[in-house]
């Protein structure tokens, strides 16, 4: 009876667990056959083992500079929709004024649109105004769907902050600017930092609206999938396990500091 | 939560019969004048490369003609009418996938984001953070690796095969004979896989704000634990629930990525048609219209959702 009321008691625990296990399972498998050596072009079925890929990751032809130009890109992106998305978002948190909720909208409607229907809208325009498609027309439209992200996430931040803080600092003859640097920004940063990095993940992972906008560039994204259709070499897996490792490794990391700072304080 | 409780600077003077000396006046101008300035950039940004664009792909399906002699606007409202007939099932289908994903997305995220808020304890940065990390590597990557789960031969599906579950599932019309990959089953399954992060985190973030003590007084008022979750837990956790439905059947409808790899010719989704007609058969008034059909939808459905939440539970 007793592992039966386990059970039950915690059902929901299991099921949860079970999701994780769903949401990882691709992620081990693009690990597993990283390691592999794949008997015609296609990496679908097991072989032998293997670590030829990642001692050269960049054995193939094309891929690092694709890599290279996503995360180019990336970062670009990421500056750009982090800056311009932390002053809309301070606006929007901190002001009342007229036009408010039509800008709330102008910020959701991004978020709220298939990609595919961005993507199209944009390349046409690009494509009437005869503009050459390549890195900017990318970035320009990266630096579009990454901006709501950006927003959304600093002003939940910027809302939750205790605006007694900056009053209090004023009150001790801090000046405007002062206040500002030591006191909002700080205070805003885990926001800022959440747009950026939700940003980062967004631009670097973009097929649908960078295959309108891209005309012969090729990003990351746009490599896997044309490799898909003739074959996906084994060092796309490797750039795959390499970036999730990474990306955990920071957030943990990043989460051990907060930690530790938060022990000292 | 709302900008009353938000310090918004006094912007009108108070009804003073002193008169206001001018340099308060500027002052207070100037002040007005912070959000705007805040704002230009970014909303400016938004006109300029996402509304003009959606305002612009409207007067390109009312357009005719071909990349040699140019697209002028003739007013041809047939291309609607034939894209229409042509691409129904592709509407249909791309709806029917998307909302099936957006069910079952709800149906096995809701445990997962009940799991963290409430179970996880200590272990509840780690899940956090796994149910983010598979973002970081190339979604593109992981649909591959679906189709190496869900090959003819592969363990999961020769186990399936076992207990007789794709017999249902073909009995559904999920699937067809012994086989996973380039059926409806496979482009749900891989639509559910790819939104479900963005299912979890707001269904996660709405049951974080829900007090614990709560479920201890309706358990105090002898609820059964089923009814404290139907009564207190899933009513509260109500704006994640509609979020969680928004962002996972949105870019569900659009994605041709899952129809694409996993699915065959009988499984194409209405994105699928936009990118061929845009990218290949190079006919933009017909890839125009059919986005713009997409966009109408969705919008209608958005705007159905806003009215019941509030654009303030969603942004």
């Amino acid at each position: 009876m007793r592992p039966i009321r386990w059970m039950r008691r915690n059902l929901v625990v299991i099921a949860g667990v079970l999701t994780l296990v769903y949401l990882i399972l691709p992620n081990l498998v693009v690990l597993l056959f990283s390691f592999n050596k794949p008997k015609g072009r296609f990496n679908y079925t097991w072989n032998t083992f293997s670590t030829d890929a990642w001692q050269h990751p960049c054995g193939v032809a094309d891929m690092c500079g694709s890599l290279t130009l996503s995360l180019k890109i990336a970062v670009y992106a990421t500056i750009g929709a982090t800056v311009l998305g932390t002053l809309t978002a301070f606006a929007l948190a901190r002001y009342r004024f007229r036009g408010r909720a039509a800008t709330n909208m102008l910020i959701f409607l991004p978020m709220a649109m298939p990609e595919v229907v961005m993507g199209a809208s944009l390349g046409t325009l690009f494509l009437n105004m005869r503009i050459q498609f390549g890195f900017w027309t990318i970035l320009i439209a990266h630096i579009m769907f990454c901006l709501s992200f950006v927003v959304t996430a600093v002003k939940a931040r910027v809302m939750s902050m205790d605006p007694r803080l900056e009053q209090a600092a004023q009150d001790l003859y801090a000046s405007p600017l002062q206040t500002f640097l030591r006191i909002t920004l700080p205070l805003a940063a885990p926001g800022i930092a959440a747009g950026a990095l939700l940003s980062f993940a967004l631009s670097f992972d973009d097929y649908i609206i960078t295959s309108f906008n891209a005309g012969s560039t090729v990003t990351f994204p746009m490599f896997v999938w044309g490799s898909a259709q003739r074959g996906t070499p084994v060092q796309v897996n490797v750039i795959g396990t390499a970036m999730f490792a990474i990306a955990v490794l920071l957030v943990l990391g990043g989460q051990l500091i907060g930690g530790r700072r938060k022990a000292k304080a | 939560m709302t900008a009353a409780s938000a310090p918004a600077p006094v912007t009108e003077a108070p009804p003073d019969p002193v008169p206001v000396p001018a340099a308060l006046k500027r002052a207070a101008r100037r002040r007005r004048s912070v959000p705007y300035l805040l704002l230009l950039a970014g909303v400016v940004w938004l006109l300029v490369f996402f509304v003009a664009p959606m305002v612009y792909q409207a007067s390109t399906s009312v357009q005719t003609g071909s990349l040699d002699t140019g697209f002028k606007v003739t007013w041809h409202f047939a291309t609607y009418w034939d894209a229409l007939t042509e691409y129904w099932p592709h509407f249909v289908r791309s709806l029917v996938y998307s909302g099936i994903a957006t069910v079952l997305c709800l149906a096995i995220g809701y445990p997962l984001a009940y799991t963290i808020a409430f179970r996880a304890g200590r272990w509840r940065n780690v899940v956090l953070v796994l149910v983010i990390a598979p973002f970081f590597t190339s979604f593109l990557i992981r649909t591959l690796a679906w189709e190496t789960i869900l090959a003819d031969q592969s363990p999961l599906v020769s186990f399936l095969n076992d207990i007789h579950v794709l017999d249902a599932t073909t009995w559904l019309g999920l699937t067809e004979g012994h086989r996973v990959m380039a059926t409806p089953l496979a482009v749900v399954c891989g639509l559910t896989y790819n939104f479900l992060p963005f299912m979890i985190l707001p269904l996660y973030t709405s049951l974080e704000r829900v007090d614990g003590r709560l479920h201890e007084a309706s358990g105090d008022l002898y609820a059964t634990p089923f009814t404290t979750f139907r009564k207190v837990t899933f009513p509260l956790s109500m704006p994640g629930v509609v979020a969680g439905t928004l962002l996972t059947f949105i870019p569900a409808s659009g994605d041709y990525i899952n129809a694409e790899l996993l699915g065959s010719t009988n499984q194409k989704m209405i994105g699928n048609v936009i990118q061929s007609q845009f990218l290949r058969v190079l006919d933009y008034p017909t890839a125009a219209a059919l986005s713009f059909i997409l966009m109408a939808a969705i919008l209608a459905i958005v705007t159905l959702y806003i009215r019941r939440a509030g654009t303030e539970e969603l942004v």
